[in-house]
């Protein structure tokens, strides 16, 4: 059990050094450009490309290089933009840190929910109408690109059916804290969680029908079926709490890869300052160090993320916990 | 299966007799036998042959239809419109009446059917060739994809050893590294200066830049599951059959273990295209995918989200026939699956 622990941390830890190396690779030591010119933005002077030169020792071996890279964003944690002067970076990233993770916990909530709601029914109904829609509408759900569809709640809810009762109360496009209001936090928030939850409602009902099937045809469901249980307990308490399993595990990797990245584009479309509406106005920018420090912590926020999950997972499957 | 197929004789080079009552049926045979009574299967094929005949249309739409050149800024262009010449960027009426707004759709088979953008370019040319650029990012970015997924897969999990975990800590990396993040990374160091390698020179605003990045970033999706079948087939009876008659590893990889995960990597195809043309249009809408003045579905959503509230369908309308083609292939990549991987082996997420 500990080892099986601490061999999930030693690899955490190696894919961190892993992801670290090619983020450094890639911005400082892509063929034929200029790291230099790239880090201090447009139009940069000569004095200003000569203090990243210094600061990021451009003039110095690679190792020498990325040890400096690191050195600025996680020891001293003093890594500037050069487009907008002065700002400092890491603590930019702790400020929208919270508005990402409202977001991908509301639409975790609501597609945890969901996602359970359609996988139990369609497999309840298997080979029915109801089934059958409930598939079509997850596969359209997972077809559809969730900035465009953020696009279209935006038309609908902000402009064409604003006035009336439905949709009055939808507040400006923005993030409002939840300490200030938590109510105004919910309004805010719930389109947002809405349309990133459909992609992932489509994902999970889908994979948790398949899984219910598969247990339905088990040695224990039988049994339970022999014992003389309705079908209804049948299907929740032995078939579903089985195939929990493998949705909390595709949850936690899920939710991991929404906080350190994946929910950018929605915080795009709906105005919302998180970490990756950071990232996207550094792109707009071509602010460099900005982006570097935000890809370095969300992909190290999803590696930790998934070795917790791993951890959990070994914890709590007695199958696991066994090995 | 009908009588005549059953009585039909047996394909060349049969030499045993099948067994009674079970007809002869290779597996690509059979599985195809299975696609051609998939009626959902048929649709999709029907509906991306469409998708792909109209986009390959677009400069007939351009040249006898719209007459005009859907990349060339038209703002101060006029069209026709119920006999009268009507300009295609007109001065907005709503609000302060500032700044000029686009003609809207005609919803009529002709010159802005639906609608100009905010540079007076008709978004239905567009839309075909921006089709053209989407289906072709995907399509490559899949064969890239696949190939790579395919060689370090079959390499790791025959070679085994140092080699296998040299190659699956590098698509651990791949895999833990955010998508969206990996592809910003690689695209904000591709576009804004063009790439020497040795003689290659790739431009900034080239396809090849969307194209590399999708079809990289996705390998691990495909390796992964590739690497853990060849772990299996590596020991079972006629793979060691085959070493025994003395066959050399290239034979074995090649010959014996490639033709059971091609299967595999077919199930694969539609599912990986499908993203990829999802990822394409995401990357393009944050424009970083393809570049101007060139289109693609996701540049033209781009396109539209400064005219979302007075043309919708700027937006709308490339975001129907990215679901319209993406929705396609995800139910033939089904139906694939159920003929080809009756066991499911093969699953997204």
């Amino acid at each position: 059990m500990v080892s099986t622990i601490l061999r999930r941390l030693a690899h955490m830890l190696f894919v961190m050094v892993g992801i670290s190396a090619l983020v450094f690779l890639i911005f400082f030591a892509t063929p034929g450009t200029d790291p230099a010119a790239r880090i201090a933005g447009r139009n940069a002077t000569p004095a200003t490309l000569a203090a990243v030169r210094h600061e990021f020792g451009l003039d110095r071996p690679l190792p020498v290089q990325y040890v400096l890279m690191m050195d600025h964003l996680f020891i001293t944690q003093n890594l500037t933009s050069f487009v907008n002067r002065g700002e400092k970076i890491v603590p930019e990233i702790v400020e929208a840190a919270p508005v990402t993770l409202s977001l991908v916990l509301g639409a975790g909530v609501v597609w945890a929910a969901f996602g359970v709601l359609v996988g139990l029914l369609a497999a309840a109904f298997k080979d029915t109408v109801i089934d059958r829609a409930l598939m079509v509408f997850s596969l359209i759900g997972v077809s559809m690109p969730v900035f465009w569809l953020g696009e279209v709640v935006n038309l609908v809810t902000q402009s064409r059916l604003h006035d009336t009762l439905l949709f009055s109360w939808v507040p400006t496009l923005g993030y409002v804290p939840l300490t200030q209001d938590p109510f105004g936090w919910f309004k805010a928030l719930v389109l947002p969680w809405i349309t990133l939850a459909v992609l992932y409602i489509g994902i999970y009902g889908r994979v948790l029908r398949a899984n219910l099937v598969e247990a339905l045809q088990e040695d224990y469901v039988r049994t339970a079926r022999a014992k003389g249980l309705s079908a209804r307990a049948v299907l929740i308490r032995h078939a579903l709490r089985c195939s929990m399993i493998s949705f909390v595990t595709l949850f936690g990797l899920d939710f991991g890869a929404l906080v350190g990245g994946g929910a950018l584009l929605t915080e795009v479309v709906f105005g919302l300052q998180g970490v990756g509406a950071l990232t996207f106005h550094a792109l707009e920018d071509l602010d460099l160090p900005m982006i570097m420090a935000t890809v370095i912590y969300a992909s190290f926020f999803v590696v930790i993320s998934n070795a917790v999950v791993d951890i959990l997972y070994a914890v709590f499957d007695p199958r696991v916990r066994a090995r | 299966m009908s009588a005549s197929d059953l009585l039909a004789a047996p394909p060349a080079g049969w030499d045993e007799p099948a067994l009674p009552g079970e007809p002869a049926q290779g597996y690509w045979s059979s599985a195809f036998a299975k696609l051609r009574h998939d009626r959902s299967a048929i649709v999709c094929v029907l509906v991306l042959v469409a998708v792909v005949v109209a986009c390959m249309a677009a400069p007939l739409y351009a040249r006898y239809v719209l007459r005009g050149d859907p990349f060339q800024s038209n703002v101060s262009g006029t069209t026709m419109v119920g006999g009268k010449e009507v300009a295609v960027l007109q001065q907005a009426t709503n609000g302060l009446g500032l700044g000029l707004t686009p003609i809207g759709p005609q919803w009529r088979f002709g010159p802005y059917m639906l609608g100009a953008d905010s540079q007076g370019r008709d978004v239905a040319a567009r839309l075909l060739y921006g089709g053209q650029n989407s289906l072709l990012i995907g399509g490559v970015a899949t064969l890239i994809c696949l190939t790579l997924a395919a060689c370090t897969g079959l390499v790791a999990g025959f070679a085994g050893g140092v080699i296998d975990r040299i190659i699956s800590i590098f698509l651990d990396v791949l895999w833990a590294f955010p998508i969206y993040l990996l592809a910003i990374s690689l695209s904000i160091v591709l576009i804004n200066e063009s790439l020497h390698i040795g003689p290659i020179t790739i431009g900034g605003n080239s396809l090849a830049v969307p194209m590399i990045i999708i079809g990289l970033v996705y390998v691990p999706y495909v390796a992964r599951p590739v690497r853990g079948q060849v772990l299996s087939l590596r020991h079972s009876e006629f793979i060691l059959a085959a070493e025994g008659i003395g066959a050399s590893p290239v034979r074995i990889l090649w010959r014996e273990i490639f033709p059971n995960v091609f299967s595999t990597l077919v199930v694969f195809a539609p599912l990986m295209m499908a993203l990829n043309i999802l990822t394409e249009a995401a990357l393009s809408f944050l424009s970083i995918g393809v570049q101007p003045p060139a289109a693609s579905w996701g540049t033209i959503i781009h396109d539209g989200d400064g005219l979302i509230y007075t043309r919708p369908w700027v937006a709308i309308a490339p975001g129907i026939a990215i679901v319209i083609t993406v929705l396609a292939l995800n139910i033939l990549g089904d139906s694939l699956r159920d003929a080809l991987d009756p066991r499911a082996k093969v699953r997204l997420h």
